[in-house]
């Protein structure tokens, strides 16, 4: 059995990880109260985005002459998946799961003999896929220094994959990233961005004639870059809502799994300090009777 | 039956403005200014860098964009853009840090000629301002 001394030393150790954890939980439970702000501000946007492309598409006269962006390259055999994941660590599952999500995928584009590349947003997926498929990621991006999820970021991560896709380096793009429902459930979602899936549910896709100006084409051909960025950023701000509620419950779990260690090594401090006077009280009467 | 109509713009971190008495709105389409009144037909466009003028019950308002496309149907104008600024809030300094930048933006000599054509917009949109 440990000594007195020992138990008493992880007791105060355990509380002050129960602090730590404690405080990480408070933060997270403030910062997630804004990042789900921002992400349900930020829905609109993606959502009227989403509407005007729609129409846009069904439209479009001519599907052959349509940009590529919407149509595809015509070749399904080079996959870019774009993992996103945060930046740090002890937020549960929430980077497993994105992972677990993309490795699954990768596994059935490796038995389908289809070429894949990855890019990965934020360090922590970096750190977990560069073992297995290090050779695979081409390039890796992190907003260390950006405090939260903001459009110009978003914009960047597009423009580099519109440009790769410009240069023919890859056929279908899917994003990865985890959608937030609630505080403890996070939804690990697969998105295809290129070529845009433009079948939808038919409620918003009204049969109204639009005006174009200037033609459908080559609004479609700018305003399908603009998309990209935008369910980029949409990602990310569901991330960031999703990393935070993530962190809460995953905090609020360790500190009442410290809480639980911290009465157990009571119990067990309490019961050798009365074994040992016990002990030293039988010494002392049976010390008495010998005389 | 009044002339009004709606009005939503909406910017990727949030919903910037809604308006339900709107009665008339200029909009720097790309192919020229662009008046919008009630019962225009449906229509999409873009918006190059200018100032979008709101004529609203409760008064006229400005604001600058960058950039933007907007969509006009069953009398509800929606305006996507990522830079939007009321004309009234902006302050001198950040203006000429747009201005700027722009200039520059519009001197670089590898630029394509359409973005060196926004670029000038801007340019131009911005001195007006001041």
């Amino acid at each position: 059995m440990a000594s007195l001394d020992d138990l008493k030393k992880r007791i105060s150790s355990v509380k002050s990880t129960q602090k730590i954890t404690k405080a990480m939980k408070m933060v997270a439970a403030a910062k997630l109260k804004r990042a789900q702000d921002s992400a349900e501000k930020g829905r609109p946007y993606s959502e009227k985005m989403n509407n005007i492309i729609l129409n846009l598409s069904n439209g479009i006269s001519d599907k052959e002459t349509a940009p590529k962006l919407l149509s595809g390259s015509g070749k399904e055999q080079v996959h870019l998946c774009v993992v996103l994941t945060s930046d740090r660590g002890l937020c549960g599952g929430f980077n497993a799961n994105i992972i677990k999500k993309a490795k699954s995928y990768f596994a059935k584009l490796n038995k389908d003999g289809k070429e894949l590349k990855i890019i990965t947003v934020g360090s922590k997926g970096n750190d977990q896929l560069k073992r297995v498929y290090g050779n695979k990621i081409i390039e890796n991006i992190s907003f260390k220094n950006s405090k939260n999820a903001n459009y110009f970021d978003a914009e960047k991560v597009g423009k580099i994959i519109i440009e790769k896709f410009q240069k023919e380096e890859f056929d279908i793009c899917t994003i990865f990233y985890n959608q937030f429902k609630n505080v403890i459930t996070q939804i690990p979602q697969a998105q295809q961005i290129i070529p845009l899936n433009t079948k939808s549910d038919d409620q918003n896709t009204s049969e109204d004639n639009y005006e174009f100006e200037p033609d459908e084409d080559e609004i479609l051909s700018n305003l399908l870059p603009k998309n990209i960025s935008t369910q980029i950023f949409k990602a990310m701000l569901e991330n960031s809502a999703s990393e935070q509620g993530a962190r809460m419950s995953a905090m609020d779990n360790a500190t009442r799994n410290a809480g639980e260690m911290v009465d157990k090594l009571t119990i067990e401090y309490n019961r050798s300090r009365q074994a040992a006077i016990t002990k030293e009280l039988i010494e002392i009467i049976s010390g008495a009777e010998s005389l | 039956m009044s002339d009004e109509f709606k009005i939503e713009i909406v910017n990727p971190e949030k919903s910037f403005l809604s308006k339900e008495d709107v009665n008339e709105v200029v909009v720097p389409a790309f192919e020229g200014e662009m008046g919008i009144l009630k019962d225009h037909i449906s229509i999409i466009s873009f918006l190059k860098p200018g100032i979008i003028t709101i004529q609203a019950k409760s008064g006229e308002e400005k604001y600058y964009v960058e950039d933007g496309i907007i969509e006009f149907k069953n009398n509800t104008l929606s305006i996507l853009t990522s830079y939007i600024h009321n004309l009234k809030d902006i302050e001198k300094n950040k203006l000429l840090e747009l201005l700027k930048n722009a200039e520059e933006e519009s001197n670089k000599p590898e630029i394509s000629d359409q973005l060196k054509y926004l670029a000038d917009q801007k340019v131009e949109t911005l001195k007006s301002i001041n």
